[in-house]
């Protein structure tokens, strides 16, 4: 009996993401879900502008590459043409989502759009090498905070399930991780909520995943997820953000 | 016994499984090299093996298939 394999929902190709890069595990959790709930040939994936640009060639479901950040208007578009027959996800990096996209997700969250949204924190520009993000953390060395990113100058981090929560729109906002075992069950149970609430018509669902960057971060793959659980979940923590069926609104359960 | 399956020129080297593996059944293979240029995963316990898929769980390329 097999109890492990790789779901049919992702392709049979080798990743371009670097060693110990987590968009690999978030790409499978996506797909095991789209096995699960047996939606694989009703789903389009919008894919987003960053490392995951490529997560078109990943995904057997049909997939667009929409424009840097505006995945969120492009699946707004696809899920209004055919509401009943589609399911539509977006995959989008912190770079995508958090800073170019912003309009677009803040606007989508407001209208409720029955979409699901896989948002991957990573803390940094991953593509272009590893610049500043809206995500980066007050401190974090990147290329372009050479001496740790100067909150006087450059601002705070943008936490956006909390932001979102304070809107009446969105259905679902959880923050989830895959830095061990159990963080990477309890993103896959929040992924397969956030399409079971588009398939149940409830609306606009978001999961936050946080998740390591080695290259960028100059860390071992085995360190990346240490910092992920030592710096990155104290400042963004796990949790559900809103739950609207459930009567959930703000403050994290842990 | 489960049985593990590699891809293993997918394989990374990137040792995830290795650390999410509570049996100490796999390690970094030093001496292989795969079709990517990278050293491989390998069991080296695999009677140790309890078949709980950590390993697959945290393996972002997804090379491992379990069967019990």
């Amino acid at each position: 009996m097999v109890v492990f394999d790789k779901p049919h929902a992702l392709a049979d190709l080798p990743m371009h993401y670097c060693p110990g890069c987590t968009h690999g595990i978030i790409h499978r959790l996506v797909a095991e879900c789209l096995d699960e709930l047996g939606i694989e040939g009703q789903t389009i994936g919008i894919a987003p502008v960053g490392c995951s640009v490529l997560a078109y060639n990943y995904f057997n479901c049909d997939m667009i590459e929409a424009a840097h950040g505006r995945a969120p208007a492009i699946a707004t578009g696809v899920k209004r043409a055919d509401p009943d027959n589609h399911i539509v996800f977006t995959y989008q990096g912190d770079g995508d989502l958090a800073s170019i996209g912003m309009a677009e997700t803040v606007h989508a969250a407001a209208r409720n759009e029955n979409i699901t949204v896989i948002f991957v924190n990573n803390a940094i520009y991953g593509m272009t090498g590893g610049q500043m993000a809206p995500t980066s953390l007050p401190g974090q060395v990147t290329q372009t905070s050479p001496y740790g990113r100067d909150t006087n100058h450059c601002g705070f981090p943008i936490k956006v399930c909390e932001m979102l929560s304070e809107l009446d729109g969105p259905e679902y906002l959880e923050r989830v991780a895959v830095n061990n075992v159990k963080n990477v069950k309890a993103a896959k149970k929040a992924i397969k909520k956030a399409f079971e609430n588009q398939i149940n018509k409830k609306g606009f669902s978001l999961i936050e995943v946080v998740s390591s960057c080695p290259t960028n971060w100059g860390m071992t793959p085995q360190k990346a997820l240490e910092w992920v659980e030592e710096k990155m979940i104290p400042y963004y923590p796990l949790g559900v953000y809103k739950d609207r069926t459930a009567g959930i609104v703000k403050g994290a359960d842990k | 016994m489960p049985k593990l399956t590699f891809k293993t020129d997918n394989c990374k080297g990137c040792g995830l499984c290795v650390d999410a593996c509570p049996k100490g059944v796999l390690a970094i293979a030093k001496e292989k090299i795969n079709k990517r240029g990278h050293h491989p995963v390998e069991a080296v316990k695999e009677d140790a093996c309890i078949g709980c898929t950590f390993c697959a769980t945290m393996c972002p390329d997804c090379i491992i298939k379990i069967e019990k």
